[in-house]
């Protein structure tokens, strides 16, 4: 029986947890189908023997996680990141193993590349899905809103192209003997215009929002940009990030790069601090990973409330202050 | 120069999501409407791009009829005029919407010449496909570049960052191209009462094309099950302060 195929992206020698969860959903939809994956690579990295024995040792280990065969693709244009050059790729090999479905983690690269990939071959695609079975038609359940609310659909294709939500569903662990193999594409030119021609690195300094373990975030009812001073304060004292809703942004008081929600970053720290922040499902959508939230709010019936699992119930220019200063006198004891 | 800048009506849905009865939609009778957010920031950079070299900023839609607001918003900001493709309010798989899109395309410019830049939301707000955009690209045979954070055009290219690991993603394309951005790309502006007033004599052409066959068809919604989190009240005003130092000294985190 032909097999399906899954795209596997990878950094350092390990492949990308969500890589791992796209294989789980990918090994059930097959059902007793060979799983094959897809390993991108350039020779440029593989010079070193180094790299190439990192890239196999990677692709080797894909066993682990139902693989029975994985790909590792080498071309020198590979070296920088060139979506068509990747989604040619991957048409190609599921072209060859006359794939009954192609898998890729609904990543940013992933979501993007299969995309592509549907432009191509004229194949429908379904993006950031948390269950597929397999059946005539195809039945999946998907997230729309940022994953603020899920849609059970049908697909009709004979090879249904799939993205994985990042972090929805578990890696499975197994055992499946690995053969390695090579694939040798071939791309055209026009497969490389699009390509990454440089990396500027941010700018860093302070915690970045997305690494951070705390999270203090204000929203209108922070007031206006001078407000946000007892925010960073906060922050400051326990070594986290600053974060904002939208409406923060809109009026300027903060740059988008602190906005937290479905359209700006999306977090997982140990807290959350919600400071007038009413709680909106698309805000939600960005904070939902956190391991605890606590909000501050003048309203007790904010729907924040129902998300949180602490919450002070007042005005956050008296509360966030009071705060501080209690962090400042306990660590004035201890010290 | 020409630029297309095309967007979607999507409620703004406030501290839940309800569904209509029939479970094939969100209750949005109660519901105020926006063009979401990615697209609002490719609103403004269109008009931001005529504004310096000149030329014509167009907006499309495919929606119903009442999806004629945005259209109108849009033009408030700016835009020069609209193009509205017109449904019954049922939901278009991604496919059909991009073919739809991709016919309009072809006709206006038989009509009035190439866009330079066609622009689109990386993702739609509500179903999030992450491919209209990319299938208008592929159908015309133009290059086109995702998720970007800042767009400058240098000559007859464009040069194109897309936010990563650590840093941005560098691209330059030659032009005609379709990109699709997130938003952050700009701080949109705030529709000005002059600007309100000029949109509502600009001209909006209305076409119904017909859908294609669905290959992604939607069955139903399904609210996701809460986190079940209901918060433990530490206090109330700044008297709560040492409740608050107690949980996060518990918590590991001071
Ligand atoms: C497609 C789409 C995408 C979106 N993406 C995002 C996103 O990524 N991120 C995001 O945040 N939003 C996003 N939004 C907007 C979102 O729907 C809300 O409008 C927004 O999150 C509301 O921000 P807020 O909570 O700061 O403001 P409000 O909803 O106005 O809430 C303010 C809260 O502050 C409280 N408050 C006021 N004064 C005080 C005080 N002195 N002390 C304590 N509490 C006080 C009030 O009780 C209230 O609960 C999106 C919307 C759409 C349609």
């Amino acid at each position: 029986m032909a097999p399906v195929v899954a795209l596997i992206e990878h950094a350092d020698g390990k492949a990308f947890d969500t890589s791992l969860q796209t294989l789980a959903v990918a090994r059930s939809f097959a059902a007793g189908q060979a799983v094959h994956a897809l390993v991108l690579s350039s020779p440029i990295r593989l010079d070193l023997e180094l790299g190439r024995n990192a890239v196999f040792a990677l692709a080797n280990d894909l066993g682990h996680y139902g693989v029975n065969v994985a790909h590792i693709a080498e071309h020198e244009a590979l070296d920088s990141f060139a979506p068509d050059a990747w989604a040619a790729i991957l048409g190609q090999l599921a072209d060859q193993l006359d794939a009954t479905a192609v898998f890729a983690a609904g990543t940013e690269r992933g979501n993007e590349v299969m995309a592509r990939v549907g432009a191509r071959a004229n194949l429908p695609l379904a993006t950031n899905c948390i269950a597929v079975s397999a059946g005539d038609p195809i039945t999946l359940t998907r997230q729309r809103w940022g994953g603020s609310l899920l849609e059970e659909a049908r697909l009709n294709s004979t090879r249904p192209l799939v993205t994985v939500a990042p972090h929805a569903v578990p890696i499975e662990t197994t055992e499946a003997e690995t053969k390695v193999e090579t694939f040798t594409p071939q791309l055209k030119e026009q497969e490389l215009v699009v390509r990454v021609i440089e990396h500027v690195a941010a700018a860093g300094g302070g915690v970045s929002l997305a690494e951070a373990r705390v999270v203090v975030s204000g929203g209108r009812g922070v007031g206006s940009k001078e407000g946000f001073a007892i925010i960073e304060e906060l922050a400051g004292l326990l070594g986290g990030a600053v974060g904002c809703s939208r409406v923060v942004t809109s009026a300027g008081w903060r740059p988008h790069t602190d906005q937290v929600g479905q359209t700006g970053t999306k977090i997982a720290p140990e807290l959350y601090i919600a400071c007038g922040i009413s709680g909106a499902t698309q805000h939600m959508a960005g904070c939902k990973g956190a391991k605890r939230i606590l909000a501050i709010n003048s309203d007790a019936e904010a729907p924040i409330m129902l998300n949180s699992d602490y919450a002070v119930v007042g005005d956050l220019k008296e509360i966030v202050p009071a705060i501080s200063k209690e962090i400042r006198a306990n660590r004035g004891h201890a010290g | 120069m020409r630029v297309l800048v095309c967007v979607k009506r999507v409620p703004f849905t406030g501290g839940k999501m309800v569904l209509a009865p029939d479970s094939m939609a969100l209750e949005t009778r109660h519901l105020g409407f926006t063009i979401s957010p990615h697209e609002e920031c490719g609103v403004e950079e269109a008009v931001r791009m005529i504004e310096a070299k000149s030329g014509e900023s167009v907006v499309l839609t495919l929606g119903p009829a009442e999806a004629a607001e945005q259209l109108r918003d849009a033009m408030a900001l700016g835009v020069d005029r609209a193009i509205h493709l017109e449904t019954d309010g049922s939901e278009w798989d991604p496919e059909a919407t991009a073919a739809a899109i991709i016919d309009a395309i072809r006709a206006d410019e038989a009509a009035s010449g190439p866009f330079d830049l066609i622009l689109f939301g990386n993702e739609s707000a509500d179903s999030g496909g992450f491919q209209v955009g990319l299938r208008v690209a592929g159908a015309l045979g133009r290059p086109c570049v995702t998720g970007l954070k800042k767009v400058t055009i240098e000559g007859a290219s464009v040069r194109c960052e897309q936010e990563s690991e650590g840093g941005r993603d560098v691209y330059a394309v030659p032009m005609p191209a379709v990109l699709t951005v997130k938003e952050g790309l700009n701080l949109p502006r705030y529709p000005s009462v002059p600007g309100r007033m000029r949109a509502a004599r600009k001209p909006v052409a209305t076409m119904t094309p017909t859908q294609a066959q669905a290959r992604l068809e939607l069955a139903s919604l399904v609210v996701p099950a809460g986190q079940g989190r209901r918060a433990e009240v530490l206090g109330s005003g700044p008297s709560a302060a040492p409740a608050v130092v107690e949980m996060l000294r518990k918590i590991g985190v001071v």
